[in-house]
């Protein structure tokens, strides 16, 4: 066939090539981080990192799926209060029960959905904050993880985590150093896991079926997409993600409260800011915006609630002059793309197409 | 100088460009009709002379000053009023309610208010407290009429009035527009069935594919002129 | 008769938490916009109340007078000059620009009053009771569900015997026709929102004499009121009321089984009546 000897359908950009080899060279460099990093950054990293996955989830959530959801913390807390569950009352490592945080999340998802999704629009971005706020006061009641004031991993369970020792002798750290590497390494494990996965996943059929239905869902639906399933498939995705991190978060704090995992602050509003900030409806937007939040975070730590004032004075600001956000504004005047998820229609040969469309006429003639 | 007119205007939806240099000019006390098939640029016209879409400010001009680029609300207070294409009464508002919408934040003068529109169309009066959307097509299309003419307005825009409706309320419809006329209202009616743009209108215009492609006094103007002016010259 | 005194005590609280939706419903029911910054605007008036009495020393009836304007003010400059201009077909911008205004507003408010809580100071009425058919109801509560009544008559009135509610309306169902009728859209929803805030003002008078309040009680304010409009249906003033009813006897009944459940039974009436009627129990306008 002529056609497909002259076109093929491509995505990728010359920008996006040597991000590629920008991405491998990053990703060895904060492996091997730890041997050289002080405790500090790598502490910073880790926070940097989980608040990406949330980041990116929401992205996922709102920016592709149309799913403005207010209620993530939901998950965070299943999440985090699941593993606390695994390691307190199963004497799970509480390593392995990280991943009990991500089932437990994609589990409570499946009713939350059953029941957000029969609500739209804003009055879904309440409900699922309702139903965060109905899992942050039924967790109160659980008296064995500590009721309303909350409880601490047990000191046991932390000191003998999976590879912290083989961690403390490697790297000559004490026992809350090496959970620190331990911790930082799952959290940039979840990072690559994340970016790539999604990436992937728009880059499929069923991402383009996703911005179909996040454009028009009747249109989508008249030309065979299934928006419904979509919307379930993103939203359990983007629960069980967020539970696994909400899990490998409290790994690292050590303490748990009801009241702080399941903050509407920490864990949706710095979340939607970060989105917002950077871009939504982009996997380079999160990126940027993380990077920034942290910037502000650092610079106006010792400004109690300015911090927060500027960082929605900033939000509203990007909203009202610069809805697609900074990365937004970036792709727009230098048109660089790090993951493009758009497609293209490239020629590739066109000598031999010439050719072929002559080779055509000639049999007609 | 005319009571209405548009120069060079052009009209564009996102990347799609729906009207090319348009000129059209209504005087004072005339009915013009408008008419073309289907995507032609009629609505379109209407649309950006009513202020719904905005323009070029020098690209309309009303009572000699330039509209173009104000907002429909403010075009409508000036003296221009629209019955828009597909009657749009307001569901939450009883015919009456819709009615007294037209006056809407104003003091009005002239010849209508509740009871000459009632006088016009006397089932309204019947009516008067059904919401709008429970009537007839006929009678919706009269609450529109109503609506509009309530501002008691100098131009009156008439779009696709007969569209969807039986012919003999049709007839019902377009008996209103002398009184409409005699009242003092100078008319732009677009219209996609000839026949009644012609025995309405003083002078006709035909568009196709946003431009104005024939233009001409509706007892001049012969029968394959508008035929070829409306699908396009030799090529029908 | 513990029990009746139980449900009475709860179709008050309701009464308050009517007048925290009250603005919130006709706002949303004229544009759509959810205004995710509505609880910390009633708290932002209980501050500016408050402030009007420590400085002027005037009652809280009377400061909530003067705050009244300004709130309007505050109400009608927000709606034109932020809030309008992300209006539209997608719910996000004003979702995010609100949040981001409720984020602002909280911590505004901790800069400027701390984090200590507060009370309007009301005197007797605070305490004040009668005797009704041998139960003891408190004077405050009777007031606040009165208000909560006058507010919903008078929105109604508003809403379906002037001129300026025929627009409100109008606009509602088709702002683009409702332009072509000599409405300026903008205009009517800057209207709505300053008429939101006056009720905004009257609910953070009761807030601040009822109870004690502090710069982040907002969001549960905002929950509350969200939860009686939905319940309520969209753009049904009477609906917000009995939701916002079902919600305060909820609370009531389950404060009284466990002082722990006020607020989780709360949150579980609200998600059991969705899930019955999705949208809500006096669907009013398309949505």
């Amino acid at each position: 066939m002529a056609d497909t000897s002259m076109y093929r359908v491509q995505t990728q950009t010359r920008a996006s090539y040597s991000a590629g080899a920008v991405c491998i060279a990053l990703i060895i460099l904060f492996i091997l981080l730890p041997t050289f990093a002080g405790r500090g950054l790598i502490q910073d990293l880790f926070f940097i990192f989980t608040m990406l996955v949330l980041a990116q989830f929401w992205n996922l959530l709102a920016g592709y799926g149309g799913l403005v959801s207010v209620g993530q913390q939901a998950f965070v807390g299943m999440g985090a209060y699941a593993m606390f569950g695994g390691v307190i009352l199963w004497g799970m490592d509480p390593v392995f029960a990280i991943l009990l945080g991500g089932v437990a999340a994609l589990i409570v998802a499946i009713p939350t959905a059953f029941f957000a999704f029969r609500l739209q629009g804003a009055y879904f971005a309440i409900g699922t904050w309702v139903i965060a706020e109905v899992m942050r006061l039924l967790v109160a009641q659980w008296k064995v993880l500590g009721g309303g004031t909350g409880t601490s991993l047990p000191r046991t369970a932390t000191r003998e985590m999976w590879a912290t020792e083989w961690i403390q002798t490697t790297f000559d750290v004490r026992g809350a150093a090496a959970r620190d590497i331990l911790t930082y390494w799952l959290a940039l494990a979840l990072v690559i896991a994340t970016i790539a996965g999604i990436y992937w996943l728009l880059r499929t059929k069923r991402g383009l079926a996703l911005a179909a239905v996040r454009d028009n869902v009747e249109a989508a639906k008249s030309v065979g997409v299934d928006a419904v399933r979509m919307k379930w498939l993103v939203y359990l995705v983007s629960a069980a993600g967020t539970g696994l991190t909400g899990a490998l978060i409290y790994v690292q704090k050590l303490r748990i409260s009801p009241d702080a995992a399941f903050s509407v602050t920490d864990w949706t509003a710095y979340v939607i800011f970060i989105v917002v900030i950077g871009g939504i409806g982009t996997i380079e937007g999160p990126i940027l915006g993380v990077l920034i939040f942290f910037i502000l975070q650092s610079l106006l730590a010792d400004y109690g609630s300015w911090y927060l004032m500027v960082l929605g004075l900033i939000g509203i600001a990007v909203m009202l002059f610069a809805p697609r956000g900074l990365w937004g504004l970036i792709s727009e005047k230098t048109g660089l793309q790090i993951f493009p998820v758009r497609r293209r229609l490239v020629l590739t040969n066109p000598k031999d197409g010439s050719n072929s469309i002559q080779s055509d006429k000639q049999r007609e003639a | 100088m005319s009571l209405l007119e548009t120069q060079g205007l052009t009209a564009h939806y996102g990347d799609f460009q729906a009207l090319f240099g348009v000129d059209v000019r209504l005087e004072e006390g005339e009915t013009v009709a408008i008419i073309g098939a289907n995507g032609a640029g009629k609505s379109t016209l209407m649309r950006s002379i009513s202020g719904v879409l905005t323009n070029g400010s020098d690209q309309v001009r009303f009572d000699g000053k330039p509209i173009g680029d104000l907002p429909a609300d403010e075009i409508m207070g000036r003296g221009v009023a629209m019955v828009p294409e597909g009657r749009r009464l307001f569901p939450s508002l009883s015919v009456e309610e819709n009615l007294l919408i037209g006056t809407y934040g104003r003091k009005v003068q002239g010849h209508w208010s509740l009871q000459t529109v009632y006088d016009l169309f006397p089932i309204l009066q019947e009516r008067r407290n059904h919401p709008g959307t429970a009537l007839s097509g006929g009678q919706q299309q009269m609450v529109a009429i109503g609506r509009a003419l309530m501002s008691n307005p100098r131009v009156l825009l008439c779009d696709e009035i007969s569209l969807g409706l039986a012919p003999v309320v049709i007839k019902d419809i377009y008996a209103a527009v002398p009184r409409i006329q005699e009242a003092g209202a100078s008319l732009i009616v677009v219209e996609q069935d000839i026949g009644q743009a012609m025995k309405v209108a003083d002078r006709v215009y035909c568009m196709m594919e946003g431009r104005v492609t024939l233009e001409g006094t509706a007892d001049t103007l012969s029968r394959e002129a508008i035929h070829d002016a409306y699908f396009g010259g030799a090529a029908a | 008769m513990i029990w009746i005194d139980t449900i009475i005590q709860g179709v008050l609280l309701g009464g308050l938490y009517a007048l925290f939706a009250a603005g919130l419903s006709l706002v949303f029911g004229i544009m759509r916009l959810v205004n995710l910054a509505h609880g910390d605007l009633i708290v932002f008036a209980a501050y500016l109340i408050l402030l009007l009495v420590s400085v002027l020393g005037l009652s809280p009836f009377l400061a909530a007078i003067i705050a009244a304007p300004i709130m309007f003010g505050v109400g009608w400059a927000l709606q034109r000059h932020v809030l309008n201009r992300v209006l539209g077909p997608d719910i996000l911008p004003p979702l995010l620009v609100t949040f981001g205004l409720s984020v602002v507003l909280q911590n505004a408010l901790l800069e400027g009053f701390s984090a200590d809580s507060q009370r309007l100071p009301a005197g007797e009425i605070t305490t004040a009771s009668v005797q009704m058919g041998g139960l003891n109801l408190g004077v405050l509560p009777l007031l606040t569900f009165a208000s909560a009544i006058l507010v919903i008559v008078g929105l109604n009135q508003l809403f379906y015997r002037t001129e300026l509610g025929r627009a409100f309306r109008a606009t509602s169902d088709d702002a683009v026709t409702a332009g072509l009728m000599g409405i300026r859209p903008e205009r009517i929803f800057a209207t709505a929102t300053a008429i939101a805030m006056l009720v905004v003002t009257l609910a953070a008078l009761y807030l601040g004499m009822r109870a004690n309040f502090d710069p982040n009680i907002g969001p549960a304010r905002l929950i509350y009121a969200f939860e009686a409009v939905i319940i309520g249906g969209l753009g049904s003033l009477w609906g917000t009321l009995v939701g916002g009813i079902i919600i305060g006897v909820a609370q009531t009944v389950g404060a009284a089984i466990n002082p722990e459940w006020q607020i989780l039974a709360g949150h579980l009436a609200f998600l059991i009546v969705l899930l019955i009627k999705p949208r809500g129990l006096f669907p009013r306008a398309v949505d």
